[in-house]
């Protein structure tokens, strides 16, 4: 279903400044009608989320999102390549933090992320309703992507003693094999569950200490750029997560061809799409998860993003 | 002895020289010809086509084995889907396992006859072959086998399912002990093989062929196709592959990777390397430089995870550097099948024209090369050992996998300038960690970006502990539990 957006019949996908503006204005009027001049509704600008703060795509450029009823819920910002490399540098440079903080921390973390929204679930199931969930569906997404956030702030610390080993070499050293993470991975979410399916990709990713960008789902990204507000309270550091919203089409193949991402998660079954996907993420020998349909959370995502490594020494001395 | 004075102190060479110990070869059988293996059975290729493998030690022919075309590959894979539906995917897995076994005992067995031929086709010395590359390749299979009928344990919540048919391609440095890394988990998780050597070194896998003869391996569950690139090509392409295993360059790794886009097959990339091996103030310094040499001249330096860069702390490199090059004098370049070569031929005349080029290069960038200035044979392909010095990290003979005996070494003055010149490269195989204190391994060892790293030693294998690289060096894990999941069906 294509949700782009027509105002009164004509697209403004990509107008002058002037239609947009005018567009813009129309679209917080319709969103916030304030009832016989008692008080004028104060509507959210919707922005990107790149090293723990939220600019606005250098582009200038934006696109809108309808609510259910086809009016204009808001203006989204129509990330660029730029703003994703900007992203990128923000992830590689949070990496060796994030992937050498403890994992207790990191676990904390999670779990704080997890009370913050807890303390903000009934905004996030306010923007599931404008987009047509409804009402118990909604609360249910939300209570669903915290229990999820507790789960992996759970599995933070145990999927290394659950999937490491100590290896009985024949020769005389001490060998062990310990999960790292893989390294700034690019995420693209999926058009289900605006909240929950974005949560549920970027959760094990992060659980394991790698550095993300995702790209909020096209048709449906309020909650995933909401949720930048979330983390930001939540002491993940900058950089740890990144959060664009844009044109899919438009960004995808940068997402699997960078040079610097470690790997791709993919949510989606399009087919050409997903080659596209595969063929861009053997420039750097990107690993790639493709996922056609929403996966329940579970340990083995987390172990998608990690590298083995085995480590010998010498026993005697 | 006295060190201090004598420049060439430790060189065997002048005087007391070893006497010839040749390999016996006598009980070796090679045959002039050697078909693919397909079914079962050694059939004709339907290419028509066959081609030379020679001896890189003297040029000489060793046999003629087939080339394998597409029509060859589409009946290869044919036979391995009959086998795989038939019969291994029905088998009991405790069966299964004891056909791996009996594989793995047939190799101890007749260890010696393919150790001489490891030596022979490839120019490893017959030292490495017969204690590393064939013992190893036994163990694969004897390790592996025992998983057949324990793979629920290793996965937790999971039920693992065998794949189907796997298309193997495997390179020209450890031809048997690659194949066991390939066929052993492909065939204890259920899976049936495709598998094809490297032109270059493709006898101990036709020998292996005899061994699943003589393990009554029931027919097509293990093809061996021989053939050049366009054979991996078509194994890689065909439709009725499920998973396809590759080790060799990156290049190629690209390509495959490429090329398996828009396909469901599932795939592990063992690929290229430029491993960093650092060695520390407060290292034992003998120890590190003979695992330096360990490290680089091992196998010719036809190693994806040899230590081609030295790192060295500044305040002992020249003490190293000294250390190392008087160590080299003491290397026997020659025969690979005498058992006192310490480095045997390098693999093929394409191969050496490759490494000559990095010589000529590194000169050429300014970097200053220091060789023992050894004679080589007069017939066949040799390389003395390298060592370039006065390298920049922007130098091509730092960043490019050379494959061949050929060490940069550059130096540095803290643990953050090491670690920061150890992960700047494209690759991720592997690294090397030398210094007395633990704390300092731990350090260095969780800041490299590598798959394997070796802390006080270097280039050791087994069957229990996964390989396998970070970043360009690779995707996926072979060895070890770890090495099963490429083989398996999780969902």
């Amino acid at each position: 279903m294509d949700k782009t957006v027509k105002a009164e019949g004509r697209s403004i996908d990509s107008a002058s400044p002037r239609e947009a503006q005018s567009a813009a204005k129309s679209a917080r009027l319709a969103r916030a009608k304030p009832p016989a001049a008692i008080r004028l509704g104060i509507a959210k600008t919707y922005k990107l989320y790149i090293n723990g703060k939220f600019p606005r795509t250098e582009s200038g450029r934006y696109f809108t999102v309808a609510d259910a009823k086809g009016n204009i819920a808001a203006n989204m910002c129509r990330a660029s390549r730029k703003d994703f490399r900007e992203a990128v540098l923000a992830a590689r440079a949070a990496f060796s933090g994030w992937a050498g903080a403890s994992a207790y921390l990191r676990g904390q973390i999670l779990y704080r992320v997890a009370e913050m929204l807890e303390a903000r679930a009934e905004q996030f199931v306010a923007e599931l309703k404008l987009m047509g969930v409804d009402k118990r569906a909604a609360s249910r997404e939300v209570t669903a992507t915290i229990d999820c956030l507790v789960y992996y702030a759970g599995w933070t610390d145990k999927y290394q003693q659950v999937f490491s080993a100590v290896n009985p070499v024949a020769s005389s050293h001490f060998n062990f094999s310990i999960l790292e993470p893989v390294g700034v991975v690019s995420v693209l979410a999926g058009r289900e569950n605006a909240l929950l399916g974005f949560v549920e990709a970027i959760a094990p990713v992060i659980a394991g200490g790698n550095t993300a960008i995702a790209l909020a789902s096209e048709q449906n990204p309020l909650c995933a750029v909401s949720l930048a507000e979330v983390l930001h309270s939540s002491d993940v550091p900058a950089g740890v997560i990144n959060i664009l919203s844009g044109y899919r089409k438009e960004l995808a193949e940068q997402f699997a061809s960078h040079m610097d991402v470690n790997a791709i998660i993919a949510n989606g079954d399009d087919a050409s799409e997903i080659k596209m996907i595969q063929e861009q993420a053997a420039n750097n020998i990107k690993r790639v998860i493709i996922r056609k349909k929403p996966v329940a959370p579970d340990p083995y995502q987390i172990i998608d993003v990690q590298e083995t490594k085995t480590t010998w020494h010498p026993i005697g001395g | 002895m006295n060190k201090a004075t004598a420049p060439h102190s430790l060189n065997f060479d002048t005087g007391w020289a070893y006497s010839p110990a040749p390999e016996s070869i006598d009980h070796v059988e090679i045959k002039d010809q050697y078909k693919l293996f397909i079914g079962g059975k050694f059939v004709a290729p339907k290419s028509g086509k066959y081609f030379d493998t020679i001896n890189p030690a003297n040029e000489k022919v060793l046999a003629r084995v087939a080339h394998a075309g597409v029509a060859d590959v589409d009946r290869a894979v044919k036979s391995a889907r009959d086998a795989y539906d038939t019969v291994w995917s029905k088998m009991k897995p405790a069966e299964r396992g004891k056909y791996i076994y009996r594989i793995a005992r047939i190799i101890q067995e007749r260890a010696r006859e393919f150790a001489v031929i490891e030596s022979m086709d490839g120019g490893k010395p017959i030292r490495e072959a017969r204690d590393v590359d064939i013992p190893l390749a036994a163990a694969h299979f004897f390790y592996y086998a025992g998983w057949a009928d324990k793979l629920d344990y290793a996965f937790p919540c999971r039920t693992p399912q065998s794949l189907g048919v796997a298309g193997q391609i495997i390179p020209w440095n450890f031809p048997l002990l690659m194949a066991a890394w390939k066929i052993a988990p492909a065939l204890a998780c259920g899976n049936t093989v495709v598998l094809k050597p490297a032109e270059t070194t493709p006898l101990t896998a036709l020998k292996l062929a005899e061994v699943m003869e003589a393990a009554d391996l029931p027919p097509g569950v293990v093809n061996i196709l021989t053939g050049d690139g366009s054979t991996g090509a078509a194994i890689v392409n065909h439709e009725d592959v499920n998973k396809i295993a590759f080790t060799g360059s990156t290049n190629v790794g690209r390509i495959i990777q490429r090329a398996l886009a828009g396909t469901d097959k599932k795939y592990t990339l063992e690929l290229g390397g430029k491993a960093a091996n650092i060695v520390f103030a407060d290292a034992a310094i003998d120890q590190a430089v003979e695992g330096i040499v360990n490290a680089i001249f091992f196998n010719q330096g036809h190693v994806c995870c040899a230590g081609s860069r030295l790192l060295v702390q500044e305040s002992v490199a020249d003490e190293v550097v000294a250390k190392l090059k008087e160590r080299m004098q003491t290397l026997i370049v020659g025969d690979p099948l005498d058992k006192n070569t310490d480095i045997g031929a390098i693999n093929s005349a394409a191969q050496l024209e490759r490494i000559n080029a990095y010589l000529d290069l590194g000169q050429e960038e300014g970097a200053e090369m220091f060789q023992c200035g050894g004679k080589n044979p007069d017939k066949g392909y040799w390389c003395q050992p390298t060592l370039f010095t006065n390298v920049a990290q922007s130098h091509r003979i730092v960043r490019e996998e050379i494959f061949g005996p050929v060490l940069a070494i550059q130096t540095f003055r803290t643990l953050d300038e090491a670690v920061a010149k150890a992960n700047n490269t494209q690759y991720g195989l592997s690294g090397g960690i030398w210094t007395d204190k633990g704390a300092k391994i731990f350090n260095v060892g969780a800041k490299m970006r590598a798959g394997v790293i070796w802390a006080n030693t270097f280039n050791k294998f087994d069957p229990t502990s996964p390989f396998g690289g970070y970043k360009e060096s690779g995707i996926g894990r072979e060895g070890g539990m770890h090495g099963l999941s490429a083989y398996l069906d999780l969902h």
